[in-house]
């Protein structure tokens, strides 16, 4: 592996570790406010995918994605902010944590009704190949999100128009309470694409190296035309579903089990076992994270509030009874 | 704002001022947008091949191809929610939902999405999005087959809600809403297609959200869309002959709702009667009966009154089907009970 990736990763997670603990704090000092739902466990998925990603490629996501944020170019600072309700916050103060968005980074938001990320998705797609673009569009959801009609009516959809759509699943588990083996008669949800003729994969979503292998053969395979395909990144969360669940239906013994296969800590052991990175090197990862999340908890305390209640909800506001003016 | 006259590169399908039906003024609002923006694309069940339920697609999937006239699966959640997806990155998408009873499987994506991104956003996102849907008590179809959806579509801000009765509403108010950068939900009356009305390819376009003054009258302020006015019309043609004159408005949009226009009225009248195909209970017209007396209350004689559809599914049955909806012998009777002086 080229060293200057794995120390990308590393950073990367190392950020989102730190990024998240920053957010839970902020919570509990009440800073921030509404679901917040954190993404400790699951870093090697949105690195290792997101790292695969051209600049033009969009992104669709879910509630859970500060992290998908992050990796696709979204400052720390901007994701912050939003998560305060900060006029400075990378939605404006408007969306919050589960409604991240950025134009520019092609980042086309994060969606909090379980299931929507699929047609937005698909929309995109469709508009690319109507108009012979060759990006990509990400969209990611959860094993829980796999029991949608939404899911199956898009998949459907993107292998009969051959849309450049990467499916991404990150099967935590858990959708909310219910484990997998009680919420889908076929948890591996990598099959549910056989009758629509996706090709599907389930790769090792602990292990980034795997995860961006795995996705940049899966961009190859997408963007040479040969319509979506659909990753299931096998993966786990250390937290509740959000800071209202402490997550107490698991057995202690199962978070162990997973804390063992910690994503952050496994690929910083082997970076530094196979050469790719050296102590001293991470140590400076450590304090540039430090002081990257201390800068944006600092950005998003001194930002001002938005202050227009009625701004956009038009794009052509008017006057007329019913209108936001 | 785009010419609305295009080359179609064919025979044009219109000629200036003649008569059209409300289905070709549709089709070619639809036509004229194609040609004129390759961003504009249509998709919804039936609407290629087949050339729309009520043909207001047709021939376009010979003219624009099947990546701009898109044959879906029965899958209104996510064909719409791929309107939104498509929105968002330039495309100009105009969903067809065959008729409003299905748009209750889209409202995710018509009520948590289109019309939410660009608030939530920030700004960033518009969804130039536009989702037509033919409704309506139609002729006897069944209670699934018979609704209207103007309550649950008017209280989401965010949407832009239209009712074009005419062939001449309905090309400017269609072509209007494909250039509109909001979404734009346009609402069709299935007993309306078939309507031939007077258009005028030329004519000055009445803004999207303007309401319109169908009979001039003194009296009395009927307040119609869709079938409704000319229901409005007929009952405003028996009081006439009572010596009674109403003036009877057609809406054309909901939301937002054209409350001047109303107030005008009004303040020379003094009465104002809703006529409303949907059901009473929580329809639109408790919404404009409640902003005109807030709006207009001065100007009142007498509390603004409705005649609406009962407060029942749609039967059935003929003859009950009629009975569950408005006629002008209802407005001709409610109007002049409100206008008899009160001791
Ligand atoms: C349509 C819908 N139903 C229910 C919810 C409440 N809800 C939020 S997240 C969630 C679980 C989703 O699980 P999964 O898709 O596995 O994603 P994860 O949170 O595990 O990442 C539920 C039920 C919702 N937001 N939307
Ligand atoms: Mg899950």
């Amino acid at each position: 592996m080229q060293r200057e990736l794995a120390r990308q990763f590393l950073y990367d997670m190392m950020l989102a570790r730190q990024f998240e603990q920053a957010a839970a704090d902020q919570y509990q000092q009440g800073n921030i406010a509404g679901f917040l739902h954190l993404y400790p466990g699951e870093e090697a998925v949105a690195v290792g995918s997101l790292r695969a990603a051209d600049a033009g490629d969009y992104v669709v996501s879910t509630y859970r994605e500060h992290v998908h944020a992050m990796v696709k170019g979204i400052t720390p600072r901007a994701v912050m902010a939003e998560l305060f309700g900060k006029a400075t916050g990378c939605s404006g103060g408007y969306g919050g944590s589960m409604h991240l968005f950025d134009r520019e980074k092609r980042f086309l938001g994060g969606y909090a009704i379980v299931g929507e990320t699929f047609p937005v998705a698909i929309g995109v797609g469709y508009w690319l190949r109507m108009t012979g673009q060759n990006d990509v569009v990400y969209c990611f959801f959860g094993d829980g999100a796999a029991n949608q009609g939404t899911f199956h009516e898009s998949l459907n959809m993107a292998a009969l128009w051959k849309l450049p759509v990467l499916f991404i699943c990150e099967n935590n588990h858990y959708q909310i309470g219910t484990e997998i083996h009680r919420h889908t008669a076929v948890p591996e949800i990598w099959r549910h694409t056989t009758p629509y003729g996706i090709p599907g994969k389930r790769v090792d979503g602990m292990d980034v190296a795997a995860v961006y292998d795995a996705t940049r053969d899966a961009l190859a395979f997408v963007r040479a035309g040969n319509g979506p395909m659909l990753l299931e990144c096998d993966t786990y969360r250390y937290r509740g579903h959000s800071m209202a669940d402490s997550g107490a239906y698991r057995s202690a013994l199962e978070v162990q089990e997973l804390m063992a296969r910690d994503p952050v800590r496994t690929f910083r052991e082997r970076a530094l076992a196979e050469g790719w990175i050296r102590e001293t090197e991470i140590a400076d990862i450590e304090k540039q994270v430090q002081e990257t999340v201390a800068d944006a908890v600092q950005f998003a305390e001194q930002s001002p509030d938005p202050d227009d209640v009625r701004k956009d909800v038009y794009a052509e506001p008017f006057r007329l009874y019913g209108g936001s003016r | 704002m785009r010419s609305r006259h295009a080359n179609l590169g064919h025979e044009p399908v219109t000629v200036r001022a003649r008569e059209l039906k409300v289905w070709e003024a549709l089709n070619l609002a639809l036509d004229e947008a194609m040609a004129a923006d390759e961003a504009v694309f249509i998709l919804g069940e039936d609407v290629g091949l087949y050339g729309g339920s009520y043909r207001v697609t047709q021939g376009l999937y010979a003219k624009y191809g099947e990546w701009r006239v898109r044959d879906t699966p029965i899958s209104e959640n996510s064909f719409t929610g791929l309107g939104v997806g498509a929105a968002l990155v330039g495309g100009r998408p105009i969903v067809e939902i065959m008729t409003v009873n299905f748009a209750l499987l889209a409202l995710d994506a018509i009520i948590n999405m289109a019309a939410k991104l660009r608030y939530m956003s920030g700004g960033q996102f518009t969804v130039p999005l536009v989702v037509r849907m033919p409704g309506g008590v139609a002729r006897q179809l069944a209670a699934q087959h018979s609704q209207r959806l103007e309550h649950t579509l008017l209280n989401v801000p965010g949407l832009r809600v239209v009712v074009p009765g005419t062939p001449q509403d309905s090309y400017w108010q269609l072509t209007q809403a494909i250039e509109c950068d909001d979404p734009v939900i346009v609402l069709e009356h299935e007993l309306l297609y078939n309507d031939s009305g007077p258009f005028d390819a030329e004519a000055e376009p009445l803004p999207l959200h303007a309401a319109a003054v169908r009979r001039e009258g003194r009296d009395l302020t009927l307040i119609a869309w869709h079938r409704m006015v000319g229901v409005a019309l007929e009952a405003a043609e028996t009081l006439a002959g009572e010596g009674i004159e109403a003036e009877v408005i057609d809406l054309r949009s909901l939301r937002p709702l054209d409350l001047p226009v109303l107030v005008k009225s009004v303040e020379k009248t003094h009465h104002a009667l809703v006529v409303e195909e949907d059901c009473r209970f929580a329809g639109a017209g408790a919404e404009i009966a409640a902003s005109l007396h807030e709006a207009a209350f001065g100007a009142l004689d007498a509390p603004v009154e409705r005649v609406a559809g009962l407060d029942v599914p749609t039967p059935y049955n003929g003859l009950l089907e009629q009975a569950s909806i408005p006629d002008a012998g209802a407005v001709v009777g409610t109007a002049l009970r409100i206008l008899t002086p009160r001791v």
